[in-house]
């Protein structure tokens, strides 16, 4: 992991992710879907999170390859909403799932 | 945009009956080189002639994927002393099943632990059972077995898997909480468990030898409160709670039959693994009964499934379907009665009493039990 992940940011210990950042899933999480229960999952070890679909467009956007500007650009695109507004939401989400060590600075 | 939640099945009821279970605890064995005093296994081990065999086991792991089961934890004893580990794990992975071997780490060479990660395998779970090779060995009871987990340790995340280590504690190794997560740190471990002791089974007979003080515990949970904050993003610290001295019981597998089931060595399906402690439930097995059809319709599951079988006090309860009436063993322990309130609970009639066998059991000199085979039949490897 990259140091600058360790250092929050000032708006309240959330790590500081940067729109050039790449992120990925790391070896030991699992984006699958959850045909028993409906949408999808991210199987994490003890731990299941279930994706709302929004967290579910993310979250299959994330390859390892396309940088947060990257993918925040596509989903503007896809659900014709303001950039800005999706950026903050989109940062917010996967930073706090870095904290929870289920998503990695590659 | 909400963040993404942990799962918290809520109650909805489905045409086809209960939700579905979320994890599985497969218990492949309870052959050990380890005899931990705090072993979670029954103190009537299961022998190594009447376990389950390879084909069942994947006929177990189809059937709890088809139910919606999304993760399995390979367990045991120690599940590596089954032959045929690579071709579970395998079956898992062909499911879509997420795998977690936990594991001694005392017996998996170089060779058998890549060819594991290649069948599939999702985690490793290594427990340590101290920080230091004197209280790691006297506490396993086998001289060499810390130098083991730390070379198994690095070879795990050589290897390219991702390291969780989990440590039970107790009375003997309390004071090591701080080391324990500096030695986490240090094999790039990704997760601790600092789990304190459950006293059913063979922890419960040396619970003299284990309790430890009142005071100790709350400095220990300070302890691991601090680590967990300073060490966000870099380490997941997960608590599994001291309850005897606790106010409130826990939320004992999230609900009987209501997130995970366990299946024994023998096929045995448990709503959690002390659930045979308790006298009269008809427990399925799963040579004989589909996963599903046992979920659905077994009565161990449907025993104290829900709130219907509550007490009046936990009926009327604001916490009822957050803490689930507690555990079920430990109400049967403590009080003799499945369906009383967990003594746990600062309502319950016997919350005194417990806290008070606590204090008095803290302040024992037990020796430890080690956790063995019962010497009846053969001597030496239980067969």
């Amino acid at each position: 992991m990259s140091a600058d992940i360790d250092a929050p940011n000032d708006a309240g210990g959330v790590p500081a992710l940067a729109e050039r950042d790449v992120v990925r899933i790391p070896r030991g999480v699992r984006l699958r879907e959850d045909k028993a229960r409906g949408g999808w999952v991210l199987l994490a070890p003890e731990r299941v999170f279930q994706l709302d679909p929004i967290a579910q467009q993310v979250l299959t956007r994330v390859d390892g390859e396309r940088d947060v500007a990257a993918i925040v650009d596509d989903l503007a695109q896809a659900f014709a909403a303001p950039r800005d507004r999706i950026l903050a939401d989109v940062r917010a989400m996967l930073a706090d799932l870095i904290t929870k060590n289920v998503l990695e600075v590659a | 945009m909400n963040t993404p939640s942990e799962a918290r099945q809520r109650p909805v009821s489905q045409p086809s009956g209960q939700p579905p279970p979320i994890g599985m605890l497969a218990e492949l064995t309870h052959r050990c080189p380890l005899q931990c005093p705090y072993c979670s296994n029954p103190v009537e081990l299961t022998r190594k002639r009447e376990e389950l065999d390879t084909e069942t086991w994947q006929r177990v792991f189809a059937e709890a994927a088809e139910l919606g089961v999304l993760q399995v934890h390979l367990s045991g004893g120690e599940p590596a002393l089954r032959q045929d580990l690579e071709a579970l794990v395998a079956s898992c992975a062909e499911h879509g099943l997420y795998s977690n071997l936990i594991t001694a780490g005392v017996n998996i060479s170089r060779t058998r632990l890549e060819a594991l990660a290649d069948a599939g395998l999702d985690h490793v779970q290594l427990s340590v059972q101290g920080a230091t090779a004197e209280v790691n060995d006297h506490i396993a009871n086998l001289p060499g077995a810390f130098d083991k987990k730390l070379a198994f340790a690095a070879e795990v995340t050589d290897v390219g898997l991702p390291l969780t280590l989990n440590s039970v504690i107790h009375r003997a190794n309390l004071h090591q909480i701080p080391d324990l997560v500096e030695l986490a740190l240090e094999l790039g471990a990704r997760r601790l468990e600092i789990a304190h002791a459950q006293y059913y089974g063979w922890a419960l007979q040396n619970r003299g030898a284990l309790m430890p003080p009142r005071e100790q515990v709350m400095e220990a949970l300070e302890l691991v409160e601090a680590a967990r904050e300073r060490l966000k993003g870099k380490l997941v610290i997960d608590a599994v709670v001291p309850d005897y001295y606790a106010r409130l019981p826990k939320p004992c597998m999230n609900g009987w039959g209501r997130q995970s089931l366990n299946v024994s060595p023998s096929g045995k399906v448990l709503p959690c693994h002390a659930a045979e402690t308790i006298p009269g439930l008809e427990f399925w097995n799963a040579r004989d009964h589909a996963l599903g059809d046992i979920w659905q319709d077994s009565p161990a599951f449907n025993a104290y499934r829900g709130t219907a079988w509550m007490p009046d006090a936990c009926q009327s309860c604001d916490r009822r379907e957050i803490d689930w009436g507690g555990c079920r063993c430990q109400a049967l322990m403590l009080t003799g009665d499945a369906t009383q309130m967990d003594p746990v609970c600062e309502l319950s009639p016997y919350h005194d009493e417990i806290q008070t066998l606590a204090i008095v059991d803290s302040r024992r000199d037990d020796e430890f039990t080690y956790r063995r085979f019962s010497r009846q039949t053969a001597q030496g490897d239980p067969a």
